[in-house]
Formats: structure tokens, sequence, C-alpha cells
């Protein structure tokens, strides 16, 4: 009788859809100056002269020399510097910032940089360091390959992809007259920001405050960059003491903003005759940019992921994330899995194919099964529907009948089977020690969280969880906006943890709070007694543990499971592939939502698809060489074909009303599977984004191999 | 010697005001007839449903209907909306059943692309089929829904969804 | 970054006669119609003008009609109008194919044809189709008009034979014998900019036009010489192959467009052929 599982309209939805929702670039406050960062246009040398060529009347001028605490973006490191100390590390670096209250003064004034160059590091197998290293083995590799009648290797590629969110990054600051700061901008996690902010200004915690608005699309892009954006805003406002906005253009969001880490990916693997997987051995390398900023924490989930959905005895996987001389790269949506299970997937079906066996059969031979242990030892539970939506996928889409009839033409059908794990890996969790408060008021209640809403449906759905552990109306929940000086840490909105591990922690708050209001409603019980609050931390779920150092255990709490299947047909004059329908088998826990749970799929999905085909950041040296829309090419409804969802449930009890993470889930499916439809029609293809040019150059290499 | 000038150019430091009629209202806007429509929006009027995505009429972000047309306002000077009908996202009134229909069906996920979208699909033919739909909003790029969702707003919508002949008669909200 | 207002000017002429002698007197002026490609020009620095005169008022030249059996369409013409307008859709089917395949409807709404002309770019969707309809361009100043070949209308990369004191007023097509063909292949199916775009007329005396393989529109003389004598399509192929000499650069490479316009000439035969 609950909301919990039903599709209620979002509670945002009639604002968006009037326009009346307020976005950062939105806002406007008394005194207002505008911003503007100068940045470096090498990829690497020193700055040897600055210049400033236009009239300063008017203009605040924001220096290194103007940072009051340590001149760095502090997240897991402060290696990164928030304004160019002396050493340039990539293109688009900040140097100078500027400030003033004509946008058209500050857009005409010219800046001019001397440097003494330097090589840059472009290529990331040749990086002489790496930012992380990461080693997992299980079993024997050696007597693993021993036993195998089968080895086949590959390698595999994918480059950077940019997030092209609709709203790009935009922040304000204002300055109080105590020299603190209030940031407002389109910032997934607040609680970073801060963080980040009382490091570079040097002021204790109540003096600064960060507002999330309302996002216009983020998918990670906003998880760690804001702390740079809104450090430059609050540096220029301090300055000032006048309110700054900073509002990036698309062309200098996607030039100077983070990125999805490109990724080789080696796979050398052993099977048996009848298809059995004894050996996988997996080097697998990330291009971190820069500096250090999330490469650690993408390459662990990367690594984490390299098996997959697969029960292999003997296992290594090997990676490192390697200094380049780029912007450095961060979270997307997947997070390192969709990069490692593209590889796998492309992989898998060589192998298949090498054996002369079916895809899917193949696939099944070897899945995850309840009982079964991944490479770090994490014991399967029931939880592992692995078989189950490959099976379900394979039943829905005429696999076998297409499989079939369709060898020989334009078209191919393809599968991916792949996963995801929710929360942050290993101890994270553990380590957020996530808080979330419930309070009366006198309308009802207002959950207390810093989890966004950047179009996930957030809001809406921990305001269902909420009615139903109190077991009063949804009108009667709000949750506040994510403030700090209001709401507790209840950890960044990354990783589809929100309604997980977010959502429980609420749950529970909700639970003891109905217990003691006693039957009344909080409104009222708010009116006779005075406000009632519930805090509760993050307890790790029951029987799981993880050890950092040997990086053995329980990686996540739970994982969620997925296959996708592509149709997709070739045009041989042009070499273009158009994807035909895509059926999507995907399990995690339960739909809190149904509608706003299939819109995290279908989106999940189209970027998927963009990656897979459409969307390629050229770099030239070292910088993003076509950074407008026009050329960085995502989407359009010309472009996404009919998408079929299947929702397969299997609650999770560790996570709110049996949810697992859906956000980032749907990500890892589509690429893989458009490389197996193609492999389908006789391509082999290892790189993304697979353009005409390769394919046309796969069909070319098809030809001669059939002619030799 | 050069002949008398037959018109002096907007720009210099008399011009008239632009008047044009926004959402059903008559408004006349001082400001250089180089200005971009989308921030005569934002700025002068103060109505900032309309978003700036890119700045180069690729997203669609910014789409209004001028004479009933969706057009990128971020690529309309200021000049070509005197003597038209421009209607923004506030314009509708909030409550249209197409509005309704995408804040129900999932349509609006981050809303960045959302009233750009609507007034897009406002301008579809009636009782469009899901191929129409999809040839009209090919110039709006949404990041977040993978279109499907929109497309089960549009379609719920019928005949709500009018055409440039139903744009013309519809009584604007005030 | 964009130019600050201060610095541009807009001329707004309410007649055809206002806006010659204008281009004349004041200049150096850029026209501006739909605004499609100035205002991106603005954005990316690579619009220089800062004085413009606008035409978007002049009705007059926003017609399509027939007059002596010639096609006469007037360079206000959105590509919108060109989609939708019968005339054009009888006469000239490949233009309303390729009207629709520019941007999106928002552009198409907003871009006209005779902006297209006169930008000039290598890519433009419209411009192998006036090429392979042998459309002539109509030329007005304060001295009357010119007419000159759209074939001979390119001097260069974004460089024709238009003076600065002239406007495109219109492009003429004659009687197009034969069955027309138009094909884009861009990045994605909508809002992108060609890396191959073909126009092309099968009759005997079949004409082929490319745009993203040169600087400029293309004819291809050789190709449209091989296919007239008869050649097959085969032979024709060979001599497209090494008629064109495509580029690689940002969006996509020589070897691809040389190998898709290849195609697109069999698709095209294919296509047209006698049924």
């Amino acid at each position: 009788m609950g909301v919990v599982g039903t599709s209620v309209p979002r509670v945002d939805g009639p604002a968006k859809a009037a326009g009346a929702t307020r976005y950062a670039d939105d806002l406007t406050f008394p005194g207002m100056l505008f911003g503007r960062t100068i940045r470096t246009t090498v990829p690497s040398g020193r700055i040897t002269g600055i210049h400033l060529d236009f009239d300063p009347a008017g203009f605040t001028v924001v220096d290194r020399r103007d940072i009051p605490g340590a001149n760095a973006v502090l997240h897991l490191t402060d290696d990164q510097p928030c304004l160019v100390q002396d050493e340039v590390r990539h293109q688009a670096e900040p140097v100078l910032l500027l400030a003033h209250a004509d946008r058209a003064a500050l857009a005409a004034a010219s800046v001019r940089l001397d440097y003494v160059r330097s090589e840059p590091v472009l290529d990331p197998l040749r990086s002489p360091r790496s930012h992380k290293e990461i080693l997992i083995e299980a079993g024997d590799l050696a007597r693993g390959f021993a036993q195998a009648d089968l080895v086949v290797e590959g390698e595999y590629r994918t480059g950077a992809q940019e997030h092209a969110y609709i709203e790009p990054n935009a922040v304000v600051a204002l300055p109080d007259e105590r020299g603190g700061v209030t940031i407002h901008g389109s910032i997934q996690c607040p609680y970073y920001v801060h963080h980040a902010l009382t490091h570079l200004l040097a002021l204790p915690d109540d003096r600064v405050r960060v507002v999330a608005t309302e996002l216009g699309g983020a998918f990670g892009g906003k998880e760690d960059y804001p702390s740079v954006i809104a450090g430059h805003a609050a540096l220029l406002a301090l300055k000032a003491r006048r309110p700054v906005k900073l509002v990036y253009d698309r062309a200098e969001d996607m030039l100077a903003t983070t990125k999805r880490h490109p990724s080789v990916v080696r796979h050398r693997t052993g099977v048996t005759r009848d298809g059995r997987l004894v050996a996988m051995d997996i080097e697998l390398v990330l291009d971190g940019g820069a500096y250090v900023t999330l490469s650690p924490v993408v390459l662990s989930r990367s690594c984490l992921h390299a098996t997959g959905g697969y029960r292999c005895p003997n296992v290594r996987v090997a990676g490192r994330a390697m200094f380049t001389n780029t912007p450095p790269n961060g979270a997307f949506r997947g997070f390192g899995a969709p990069q490692a299970q593209f590889a796998l997937e492309a992989h898998m079906e060589r192998v298949a194919d090498a054996l002369g066996m079916d895809p899917a059969r193949f696939r099944l031979k070897n899945v995850l099964q309840p009982g079964d242990t991944m490479p770090t030892g994490q014991r399967m539970g029931d939880d592992c529907s692995a078989e189950a939506v490959l099976r379900e996928a394979v039943r829905r889409c005429g696999w076998a009948r297409k499989r079939k009839s369709w060898r020989g033409t334009d078209r191919g059908i393809g599968l991916a089977l792949f996963c995801h794990g929710g929360g942050f890996t290993g101890s994270g969790e553990a380590r957020l020690a996530s808080r979330c408060t419930i309070e009366t008021t006198e309308r009802g209640v207002r959950a207390l969280v810093a989890a966004t809403e950047m179009g996930q449906g957030s809001r809406t759905v921990l305001a269902q969880v909420v009615a139903d552990g109190l077991g009063v109306p949804l009108a009667d929940v709000e949750v506040a906006a994510p403030d700090t000086a209001v709401v507790p840490n209840s950890g960044p909105t990354v990783a589809s943890r929100t309604s997980m591990v977010v959502g429980r922690i609420l749950e529970r708050c909700a639970l003891e709070m109905r217990e003691r209001l006693g039957g009344v409603a909080p409104a009222v019980h708010h009116r006779r007694h005075g406000p009632l609050a519930v805090t509760k931390r993050y307890e790790p779920p029951p029987g799981v543990s993880w050890d950092d150092e040997r990086y053995r255990g329980d990686a996540y709490g739970t994982f969620a499971w997925a296959c996708d299947v592509a149709e997709v047909r070739l045009d041989r004059d042009t070499y273009e592939v158009r994807a035909t329908k895509l059926t999507l088998v995907q399990e995690f826990g339960r739909a809190l939502n149904p509608v706003l749970a299939r819109g995290q799929i279908e989106g999940g999905t189209a970027q998927g698809i963009g990656w897979a085909l459409t969307e390629h950041v050229a770099m030239r040296e070292g910088a993003m060489a076509n950074a407008q829309l026009t050329d960085y090419c995502i989407p359009t409804t010309l472009d996404t074909p009919p998408l079929q969802t299947h929702i397969v449930e299997n609650p999770y009890p560790h996570g709110a009303c049996g949810a697992k993470g859906v956000g980032e889930l749907p990500m890892s499916g589509p690429a893989p599977a458009i490389i197996n439809a193609l492999r389908h029609l006789g391509l082999d293809l290892r790189e993304l984004p697979a353009t005409p040019e390769r394919v046309m150059a796969a069909l070319d290499r098809a030809a001669r191999s059939e002619t030799r | 010697m050069s002949p008398r000038r037959r018109s002096k150019p907007a720009g210099t430091d008399s011009r008239p005001p632009v008047s044009f009629t926004l959402n059903g209202r008559a408004v006349a806007v001082d400001r250089h007839p180089m200005a971009r429509l989308l921030d005569v929006l934002r700025e002068d009027l103060g109505l900032t449903g309309t978003k700036e995505g890119c700045g180069e009429g690729e997203c669609g972000a910014c789409t209004v209907l001028l004479d009933g047309r969706p057009v990128c306002s971020c690529l309309v000077p200021l000049a070509h909306a005197r003597g038209r009908e421009v209607l923004t996202i506030e314009g509708l009134g909030g409550d249209h059943p197409l509005q309704r229909a995408f804040a129900e069906e999932g349509g609006a996920q981050c809303g960045a692309c959302t009233p750009g979208m609507v007034l897009a699909a406002l301008a579809l033919p009636p009782r469009p089929s899901r191929e129409q739909i999809r040839r009209g909003l090919a110039g709006n790029l949404c990041r977040c829904t993978g279109y499907e969702a929109i497309y089960r707003a549009v379609e719920r919508q019928g005949p709500a969804a009018g055409g440039q002949e139903s744009a013309d008669r519809r009584e604007p909200k005030r | 970054m964009r130019p600050p207002l201060s610095t541009l000017a807009l001329h707004e002429p309410r007649t055809l006669r206002g806006a010659l002698h204008l281009l004349r007197e004041e200049a150096p002026l850029a026209p501006l119609a739909g605004c499609t490609d100035v205002f991106v020009g603005f954005n990316f620095g690579t619009e220089k003008a800062r004085a413009f005169v606008d035409l978007s008022r002049l009705a007059a030249l926003r017609r399509i009609r027939v007059s002596e059996g010639r096609l006469a369409i007037g360079a206000l013409a959105t590509y919108t109008d060109l989609a939708r307008s019968r005339l054009v859709r009888a006469r000239l089917p490949m233009l309303a194919a390729a009207a629709r395949e520019v941007g999106g409807p928002q552009i198409q709404h907003r871009g006209t044809i005779g902006g297209g002309i006169a930008n000039g770019s290598p890519a433009g969707d419209a411009l192998p189709v006036l090429a392979a309809a042998q459309a002539t361009v109509v030329l007005l100043s304060v001295d009357g008009e010119r007419r000159v070949p759209f074939t001979s209308f390119y001097t260069g990369y974004r460089a024709s034979v238009r003076r600065p004191d002239e406007l495109i007023g219109a492009v003429e097509v004659g009687p197009v014998e034969g069955r027309q063909w138009f094909r884009k292949v861009g990045t994605r199916a909508a809002q992108t900019i060609s890396k191959v775009v073909m126009a092309a007329v099968r009759s005997d005396a079949p004409r082929v036009a490319l745009g993203s393989v040169a600087p400029t529109v293309v004819r291809l003389p050789r190709t449209e010489a091989a296919l007239a004598a008869g050649a097959g399509i085969a032979e024709a192929q060979r001599v497209l192959a090494e008629e064109i000499s495509p580029i690689d650069d940002l969006r996509s490479t020589a070897e691809y467009r040389r190998r898709v316009a290849v195609n697109l000439l069999g698709r095209f035969w294919a296509e047209t052929g006698a049924g």
C-alpha cells in the first residue's frame, strides 16, 4: 500500500516542465561580478611571463599569491594546484582569474602568457610514472594456463568520453563580512567542495557554506571538478568583496574539465576445449591525466570489474593509472567498470569464437552462480542474478534464430553480460561514515541529506522511502536542499549509492521515528512537543569485510547485474553502423520508482551507444580539438534505437526497501553488445568508438583474411 | 562625396527599442539589435526558463517559438524579434497538458533540455507519429533520458502537441 | 569569445534598393539573413565582420516561383521553405532532400539558401545540389543584375566572385532532365556537418557534384564523362577515385571520404537505374 515500488511522478517534474527550476546560471545577486579563467595553451613547460594587456579599471585579478591557504584542490591528494604554481602540466590549466561587472569588458581583456615548453607525455603506455597501481591475484595463473587447451589474447582500447551535460559547470560565490564564503553551484557533492575550500582558503568549517543548486545533468562530471571552479569563484569573490558568478561556456567546459579515463586493456585467457575458463591474465592501463584526482578509485573499480560475471579459479589483474600531460580525467557514470567490461565482453566473444561456441552458451558455462567467488574472494549469494539476466535476455530477443538467419547479411546481433558494484569500494562506505537526519516540521517531516538531485530522481525516491518508513503520505515528506550549513554529510552523490546506501540510513531513521511518534502524525507531534529529530550513521551490512592492504574480501556489499542485446545494421556504402534495437534486462534489487528507474536505464544506455559509435574526443597536443557540440557528437533522437527494457527484481536485504544501485549499471552494456553484434557481422573491432572509418578498416581486414 | 545616408545603423546612440510580442504581451527592449535574443530573454526580461547549453545552435536548449516556429534563440539577434511573436516556456503557464505529460512520464530528468524540448514538441504536427516526433525533436539534445520517455510524453498528449496552425490559433497563457 | 556588442553595427534597410545602396556606400558591410552562421562565427572567432546589413525583412527576396520555365528561388528562402515548397519538391526534389538534412528543425527554420551560398562552406549540404543542377546565381547591386553560373561562383576556399557591394538575390535552375539523387553522410543522423555529400542527376548527360572533398563544392567532369560515354559504373568509380583529393581532418579521413564517395556513386547509379 505504500509508495515505494510505484511510479509516483517526480516531485520536481512540474517546475522543470514549467521552466521555473533555477539552476546556478539563473541566480543573480546584487553587485554580482562575472568571472573568467585564463588558461595555459601548452601541455607542459614553465610559465615565464604573464602580461596583462588591458585597462585594469573595474577588474579584480587573482593569481596564486592571493590564495590564503594551500594552493591545492584537495581531494584524495593535494598534488593538483588551484592555480598553476609555475610548472605547467596540461593544456587549459588555470593560471589567472579575472572578474568584472561587465561581461563584454571581461571577455575583451587580453592576457598573454610566455612559456618555456617541454616535451609532453601524451601516451599512457609510454608514461614514466603512475598515479596508482593495483594487483589482484587468485589461484595460480601458471597452473591455470597449463590446464588450458586454448589461449586467446587481445588488446582493447577505449577513448575518452565527455559528459556533455546540457548545463555546463557554473557556480556563484558570495563573500560574507567575516571573511567566509558561500557557494551556490552545480555540484554533485557539496561536502567535497566544502573540504577543498576550507583547505584552499584556510577557513574553519563553519565559515564555508556550500549549497548545491539543481543540477542540469552531471554523470560524474560535477563530482570532483566543482572543487576547482568553486575555489576559483571563491578567490575572486573574497578579493573583490563582491559576489562572483563563474560559468563556463561549452567550449571551455569541454576543453578544461574531466573526462572518462581512456583505457588499454590486454587479456590473455586460457580455456579448456569444452569451454571452461581456467586462466585470466588481465593488464589494465588507464590514462589519468596530469594529476591524481580520482584515478586511484577509478582504477580500483576497473580492476574489481575486470572479470565481470565469470568464474575462473586462476586470475591476475594488474592495473595502473598513468600520468600524462592532459587535463585530469575523472568520474563518469560507470567509473572504470565500463572500460573493464568493454574489454572483457569483447574478449569473451573472441574466446567463444575460437572455441566455435555460441557466445551465450559460452557465457552460461562460466557465469557466476551463488556460491562462486570473484577473484578477490567475494562469495556470491542469492543476490547474484548473472545467470538469470543472461537467460532472460537470450529468451526475449530471439537470439538463436537471429544468430543463424542474419549470418552473412548486413545485420548483426550481439550481447554483453555485465555488473556494477553498489556503493563505495571496499571499506569506502565505512570510511565515509555517512549520516542522515529526519526531523519533524509544521507540515510533516524533512529529510536532511547531502545527496543532490541531478535528474536521477533522488529527491523523489528518498522521499518515497521516508514516507513508507514513517507510514505517512508522500506529500508530507520534504527533502531539504543540500546545504552544508543545514544537512549532515551523507556522503557524495556517486557510486550508485544514493538509493541503496543513503536511502537505507533514511529508512532506519524513519522506522525509529515512527516508533517514537507512537501513531501521532509528525506535524501534530511537532506542534505539541516541538521538533523531533532522528539521526543515524551508516552501518555496514553484516558479514561484509574487506582488506585494503591485500585487496581481498568483499569489494562491494552487492552487485547489480544486467545483460544487453544489441541488434545493428551496417551500411556497406558509408560504413555507418546503426543500432536498430536494444534489449535491456537489468536487475538492481528492486525498482523503488519504475518510471525513474527506467529513465536511468534508457539514459545510461543512450550514453553507452554514443560511447560505442559516435563520441570521439579528438586529442591534439594534449587538448580536445573538437571541443564543441557540433563536432563532439552525442546521440540525437535519430541516433537512438527503440529500447526494450525489462526489469528483473531480486530484493537486496541491506539496501533501502530492497534496492541496489541503478544509476551506473546501464552504462557498461551497450558498447560491448554493439561490438559483439559487429563481430557477428564478421568485423573484428577492438576500439571505441567504432566509427565508420574504423569499421571500414575492419571490413578491409576481413576481406583480406578471406582472400588469404 | 558620399550621398546622404538612407538609414542610420542601429547600434549607435539613438536607437528605438525593439518591440515584439512576448508570451502574448507587448514588450519593448532597449538593447543593441545584435544582442542575442537568448540574453535579452534571460537578462533584460528576467525569463530564465530558456537555457544556454552551447551557444552554437547545436543543443536546442535555448529553443523558443518565433511566429510559431522553433528557433535557437542563441542565434537570433534581437532585431529579428521586432514585430514578431515570441513564445518562451514561461508562456505556457506551467500546466499545459504537454508540460504535465513531461512531468509525469519521465520526460524531464535534470530539466535542462526540457523547456526547449517542450517548445519544439509544441510545434509538431497534430497526432504525430513516432517518426515525426523523432524528426521534429532532432534539434534538441537530451543527455539524461535517451529520448524514450520524451516520446511517451508527447504521444500521451496526441492532439495537444499542436502544429504551426495550432500555434497561430492558440491563446497564449498570461 | 564573442565581439563586444558596442563594436557591432546593424543597418536595417526597408527596401532592397536601400540595401543595395548601403552595400555600395557603407562598404564593407556583411549581409545578414538567418544569422545561423554569423552568430556561430562570432563564438569561434571566425566571423571578422563588424558591420552588417539585415536582409531578413526583404520579402521580395524570399519568393520561390517559376518564371519562363526556370525555377527562381529567392536568396532568403529558408531550408524549411525549400523542403515544403511544392515547386521545389516537384522540380528540384534533391534540393528539398538536402534542405531536410541541414542541421535540425531550428536551423532549417532560420538558415537561408542565400546564406548557405554566401558562406561557401565546403561541406554545405545544398551546394552540391546547385552544382549538379547547373544553377545560376543572380547577383544584385545598384548597377543591376549579374548572373553567374554556380559552377563558376567559387574561386577558392570560402571565396567567390561576389563583389563586396553585391547581394545574392536568387538562385535559378532550369528544368533538370533526368533522375535526381542526393545523399549526405555525417557523424550522426541529425545536426551534423557532412563528411561526404553528393548530389547527382542521371540522364544522357549525367552530372555529379560532391561536397566535403575539396576546398569548395566540386563537379566531377571526368566522372561525368565516363558515365556519359557508357563506360559502366565500375570504371566511373575508378575515375572518381582519382578525380577527387579529399583530406584528413578532425571529422574524417581522406581514405574514408574517397571510398564513400566511390560507393555513393554506385548507389546513385543503382537507385536511378531504369525502372
